[in-house]
């Protein structure tokens, strides 16, 4: 399973980038490759071009300000195992990072390459939604914003024109009320989940105010399940856990596939809410 | 409706592979594996499915194990890469070899190379790894044969070897 | 020093460690590249194929004046259907070869393949077992029906026995797709050499002389012309046993363009169009009296054969086997049983490491343990009062069981695993309302079995003996010649262990070729759990008559008589004495010395075995312990132990690799692994994301114990191991999620049971409950 032929350039500048995805009609950006070239590899992608953004230092960066992490495009998934900040967020996410793939997929995979790619079972992508991301993006024209609901619209298809690219994403960090919580299922250890939940529960004086649960692998892309986030307001969290489950799998129906029904991915997502939720209370 | 018209045909690149350098010509289409296999002459470096899965054509970049089918050669120039065929000194086998050759951590040996790197990447950066980090990081890469715990039991040996 | 019995490291390993191991893509790189052009559809006909001009294409027109291969079992129900080594004018499943191009690189030819364009109308597929059997529509238009293959065997008085049960155990089973996946796809390299026109076919397979001979015969060359050679192979596990209709082509072409160019398949060709295995659904009523005891068995055995019968086993092999050995390891001498193969649009089928076995036992399995429930007597009491114990025993079918271990195995294991133990955690974790579960598995498996086991299939081509052919040269070095082609199974480990026991030498000393048509004696290939039955046996033959020789010789130097002369430790010695001759010696002296010779010897030092047995059955017990989450349905094992008994093991760290191996597929067979059609027959598992081998994290620790029960069946007094992991395991892992899921009211008849099929049951169990 040999890729087909294209053109292959290395720029070290963001603006270089931008300027070779312009020239190319069927142009596509490399970073971390383990999600892209398999499907060259099968010929499913057949770019013309390839911008390989590996060599722009600048993108290779982590770092906090003004209550927000901001992750360059080269961050790799395996930097996310060592939390990158101190505070809740970065605990969340090395959490979640050891679900990615296998060791070898997270030295070289991007969490920004992963969000590009869309991916609804991807865990990042889940992240993103329910963390409420604002995605960085660069095209000719400028730097444009863009918040996750929007970015992510339907399987392997983000809101990002064809001449932009994702250059950083900005996550708000978590103060001390706000805990966090994960749960996936998969048939394989690395593999991508047929259910995860990420769930994150704002709660002062033993109570939850605010709550926001994500789910992937259930539809085309990561979605919130605002119905159960908001009947779980007011209880407290060891409370909420035994009903949230429920509330949240009857409020979807999900999609269907060789590895799972749509009655069997209801269950998985009862269970796994319900256990990222006792995940964020022990938190 | 393959050829694009704007591909070059073949790029220089020189790759740096067990402190050798290989000058070799390629497209930028050719993968590590299929660039080590095919213009370097090493051809311990196996290909099982070409989609990052099996874990077969796994190699140490810069001291990482790496897909190397998920990984053109001309993205490689400049980085270490080090493949199977210089774990030996010579005719000296590496402790990891020496512990999967005592453990019988093989049969048909199709998948062995990409073990092998796999765990010298392990070892080499983390000389103590638990039971549960073994299985985590050995879960990367298939094997048909051994049904693993030959191998898990090889790893052991070898890092207990490699910590003198 | 016995080496016989010793866990001695193996000398494959060195260059495998190393990288140095040529397989087959390895030794490829350098020659033209092949691409195959493969049918998108599962039915129709091929109107016309263009490709642009600067690709060079042959198509099944081109190729016209090969010969169809046509597998052939001498039976009247059986159906021979050609099959065109590039489809002609119609096409029967997806993958299916239809052209062929040559390029430079894979690269290339991959590029090239791209641009052929193939004009097909659309036929109307017959896919699954269930179309097949309802008869809509037929796979081949041209047949009468989708039955190529159909068996019988009645004993008679079955349903007299069925009206008089205490109890009647019923069962339904499905068994689904599967693919062997050997690491290494399929390959075929065939480099010419141009001085003589001579092939040297490079290929990735279990049986390079049967290879050479069918494909040299398919093409019309005469097969003195064609060398074929089994490199390093990257596992096999049956897939590799029939030949791969590509490699014909590749021959083909590469004679007619006087060019050496290969074909390495990949990974999404081995998924789509390779062989498959296992999609059978049997369905067997099983009677007992009221003390438990199975009195009667009468099935109905059904399975999906894909579009082609593999060369040169057949389709037959599955159901036919199927057939003769469902009863298993149990007394029964009432039986009653339809065995069918169904052609359908999909891809062919081969033999996958225990066939039908893991299948037949896993019906056997569900019944007893769901007899053990009826009876309220348990899983062991049951198979107690129902496995053969005195020996030797002949099947209804008429298989002849030597000694074997079946119920002390089961005991042994229950002690391992400390079933009472279990239960008890079992109902403490139940009231905490986690499901733990236990299962056991009871089998024999039928191995090293030869000429006449095959003849009696009517096979065409019959497999079974073996012979090998043995040289002592000038040096004291051993070189043994032999027929069978091992690919990971350490064969050449345990032959020269078992050489230098009967010669007295090191292994060291002992070279075993193997896998190549120009310097092996005709033989079989390794499958079907033979090579160290058969080939070992052989090999035993030809040293000891080698070492009859030398000691011979060694009377003769020494003035001394033949049956004081004993070899060891690399002399041949007066008994008792230390009065010897070191072997190199006689070995000179025999070439270089020929008239010292004693009379009516040959000079040089040359012998040959040959082995043709009818059988030994190896047997075992599998438990596994298993843990079934109650919210995801998925299924972690949390333990597996194997008490198995295959006589003498001649080196028992490569038997215990491979039970484990096998026993990784069988858990993969039980849970993991399947290959999905969609209704027009379309793969919908053609990459390592959909079709799923477990990895290490997946699989427990395998506890091993052996027995060791000596029978005169194998020479050597070693039985066949290679298959049984994979025949064991399955029901093992089954029954284990049944008893896991009995206080829910639910028993498992399929497999592989994933999450997604038990949380469907847990749903109708609980709809159910009123």
């Amino acid at each position: 399973m040999k890729p087909a032929a294209f053109a292959y350039h290395a720029p070290d500048s963001i603006a270089g980038a931008i300027e070779l995805l312009s020239s190319a009609d069927d142009a596509k950006i490399l970073a971390g490759g383990q999600s892209l070239v398999p499907t060259m590899n099968f010929r499913l992608a057949r770019p013309a071009a390839l911008v390989d953004i590996n060599r722009i230092v600048a993108m290779d960066s982590v770092s906090t300000a003004d209550g927000v992490l901001e992750i360059g495009a080269l961050a790799r998934h395996a930097s996310f195992e060592s939390p990158v900040e101190p505070g809740r967020l970065g605990q969340i996410l090395a959490r979640v990072a050891r679900f990615i793939g296998h060791h070898p997929i997270r030295i070289r995979g991007t969490f920004v390459g992963s969000l590009a790619h869309a991916d609804p079972a991807a865990e990042w992508c889940v992240v993103a939604r329910t963390l409420d991301a604002m995605m960085v993006a660069a095209g000719p024209s400028g730097v444009r914003y863009i918040d996750a609901e929007t970015f992510f619209q339907t399987l392997f298809s983000t809101d990002l024109r064809p001449n932009e690219i994702l250059t950083s994403v900005r996550l708000p960090l978590l103060d001390a009320t706000q805990h966090a919580g994960f749960a996936e299922y998969a048939r394989r250890t690395g593999d991508f989940a047929l259910t995860m939940a990420l769930v994150v529960l704002d709660v002062t004086d033993g109570v939850i105010e605010r709550a926001r649960i994500g789910l992937g692998g259930v539809a085309d892309k990561p979605i919130r399940v605002p119905d159960a986030e908001s009947a779980i307001v007011g209880m407290r969290p060891e409370v909420a856990a035994d009903v949230v489950g429920d509330a949240a799998a009857s409020s979807i129906v999900p999609l269907g596939d060789i590895h799972g029904s749509p009655e069997y991915r209801t269950d998985l997502i009862r269970a796994m809410v319900r256990r990222a939720t006792l995940d964020a209370v022990s938190s | 409706m393959t050829e694009h018209p704007s591909a070059p045909p073949v790029m220089d690149v020189v790759l740096l592979v067990n402190g050798h350098e290989h000058s070799i010509q390629v497209e930028p289409r050719r993968t590590l594996a299929d660039a080590l296999r095919d213009d370097c002459g090493l051809t311990g470096t196996h290909l099982g499915c070409e989609h990052g899965v099996c874990g077969a054509c796994t190699v140490l970049i810069d001291g990482e194990p790496v897909r190397s089918c998920l990984i053109f050669a001309v993205q490689c120039e400049g980085a270490e890469v080090r493949t199977v065929e210089g774990l030996a000194d010579g005719e000296t086998l590496h402790p990891i070899q020496e512990a999967f050759w005592e453990h019988h951590g093989l049969q048909c040996g199709f998948c062995t190379p990409g073990f092998l790197m796999l765990s010298a990447g392990l070892l080499e950066t983390e000389p103590d790894p638990s039971h549960e980090r073994i299985i985590e990081v050995l879960a990367s890469n298939l094997c048909r044969c051994t049904g693993y715990q030959n191998i898990v039991a090889a790893v052991k040996a070898a890092a207990a070897a490699m910590r003198g | 020093m016995t080496w016989v019995g010793s866990s001695v490291k193996r000398k494959e390993d060195p260059e495998l460690l190393t990288g140095r191991a040529r397989f087959t893509a390895d030794i490829a790189i350098g020659t033209r590249a092949i691409s195959f052009v493969r049918s998108p559809l599962a039915a129709g006909v091929i109107r016309s194929i263009e490709a642009p001009d600067g690709v060079v294409m042959f198509t099944g027109a081109d190729l016209a004046s090969m010969k169809p291969l046509t597998p052939i079992l001498h039976r009247p129900d059986y159906v021979r259907v050609p099959q065109p080594v590039l489809a002609l004018d119609r096409v029967s499943y997806v993958g299916e070869p239809v052209a062929m191009v040559i390029a430079p690189s894979r690269e290339s030819a991959e590029d090239a393949a791209d641009q052929v364009f193939v004009n097909f109308e659309d036929g109307e597929p017959v896919i699954g077992l269930d179309a097949a059997e309802n008869g809509d529509g037929l796979t081949h238009p041209h047949l009468q029906s989708n039955v190529v293959v159909e068996g019988a065997f009645d004993t008679g008085g079955v349903d007299d026995v069925f009206a008089t049960a205490a109890e009647v155990v019923e069962v339904d089973i499905r068994s689904r797709r599967q693919n062997a996946m050997p690491l290494e796809a399929r390959g075929a390299s065939a480099h010419y050499d141009p001085a003589t026109g001579r092939i040297t076919l490079m290929a990735s397979t279990q049986m390079p002389h049967v290879v050479r001979t069918i494909i040299a015969d398919l093409i019309g060359m005469p097969e003195s012309d064609l060398r074929v050679v089994a490199p390093a192979v990257g596992g096999g596990f049956g897939q590799k046993v029939p030949l791969a209709p590509e490699s014909a082509a590749v021959v083909w072409a590469a004679r007619t363009m006087r060019q050496s160019m290969a074909w390495i398949e990949d990974r999404r060709e081995n998924f789509m169009a390779s062989f498959h295995a296992r999609d059978q659904r049997h369905v067997a009523r099983a009677a007992f009296d009221r003390d438990g005891k199975l009195t009667a068995l009468d099935a109905d055995i059904l399975c999906d054969v894909g579009a082609f019968s593999c060369y040169p086993i057949t389709w037959g092999v599955e159901p036919l086997m199927a057939m003769a050995e469902l009863p298993g390891p149990y007394d029964l001498q009432t039986y009653r049983v339809r065995a069918r193969g169904f052609t359908t649009n999909s891809c062919p089928m081969s033999p996958y490491r225990g066939v039908s076995r893991p299948v037949q036992t896993l019906v056997m399995e569900r019944i007893m343990d769901i007899a053990g429930e009826r009876f309220g007597v348990g899983p062991l009491e049951i198979r107690r009062r129902n496995l053969v114990t005195v020996f030797p025993y002949r099947s209804a079918t008429g298989l002849t069981f030597d000694e074997g271990s079946y119920a002390a195995s089961m005991d042994t294991a229950a002690e391992l695993v400390d079933l009472e133990g279990f239960r008890t955690r079992q109902a403490a974790a139940r009231s905490d309302g986690r499901l733990l579960g236990i299962g056991f598995s009871v089998f024999s498996e039928r191995t090293g079995y030869g000429t006449p086991a095959f003849a009696a299939r009517g096979m065409d081509v019959t497999p079974g003996y073996e012979t090998v052919a043995m040289s002592m040269d000038p040096s004291g070095h051993t070189e043994v010649r032999i027929g069978a082609s091992p690919h990971g199974q350490g064969l050449v480990t345990t032959l020269s262990q078992l050489v230098a026991d009967r010669l007295g030498v090191s292994p060291d000393t002992v070279t075993v070729v193997h896998s190549d048509t120009d310097r092996t004696p005709y033989g079989w290939g390794t499958f079907a759990s033979r090579s160290m039955v058969i080939s070992g046996g052989a090999t035993q033959l030809a040293a000891d008559d080698l070492a009859s020789t030398l000691r011979a010789i060694a009377a003769e130097l020494l003035e001394a008589s033949e049956s004081d002369m004993e070899l060891v430790d690399g002399q041949a010695l007066v008994r008792g004495t230390d009065v010897g001759v070191p072997i190199p010696e006689l070995a000179r002296v025999a070439y270089h010395q020929s008239h010292r010779l004693p009379g009516g010897f040959a000079p040089g030092l040359s012998s040959t075995g040959a082995y043709d047995p009818p059988g030994t059955f190896s047997n075992a017990c599998h438990v596994a312990v298993v843990e079934v989450d109650a919210e995801t349905a998925g299924v972690k094992l949390e333990r597996f132990i194997v008490v198995e008994d295959a006589g003498v093991l001649i080196n028992p760290m490569i038997v215990e690799g491979q039970i484990a191996g096998g026993v990784t597929q069988g858990i993969a067979n039980a849970l993991f692994e399947e290959v999905v059609y969609d209704e027009t027959g379309n793969i919908l598992t053609t990459s390592l994301m959909d079709y799923l081998p477990p990895t290490a994290a997946e699989i427990p620790p395998i506890e091993i114990k052996h027995l060791e029960t000596i029978t005169d069946a194998s020479v050597t007094g070693a039985k066949g191991i290679g298959e049984g992991g994979t025949i064991g395991a399955p029901a093992a892992v089954i029954n284990a999620v049944s008893d896991a899921l009995r206080p829910l009211g639910i028993e498992v008849f399929e497999m592989p049971i994933t999450p997604d099929r038990i949380s469907a049951l847990m749903r109708s169990a609980k709809g159910a409950t009123p």
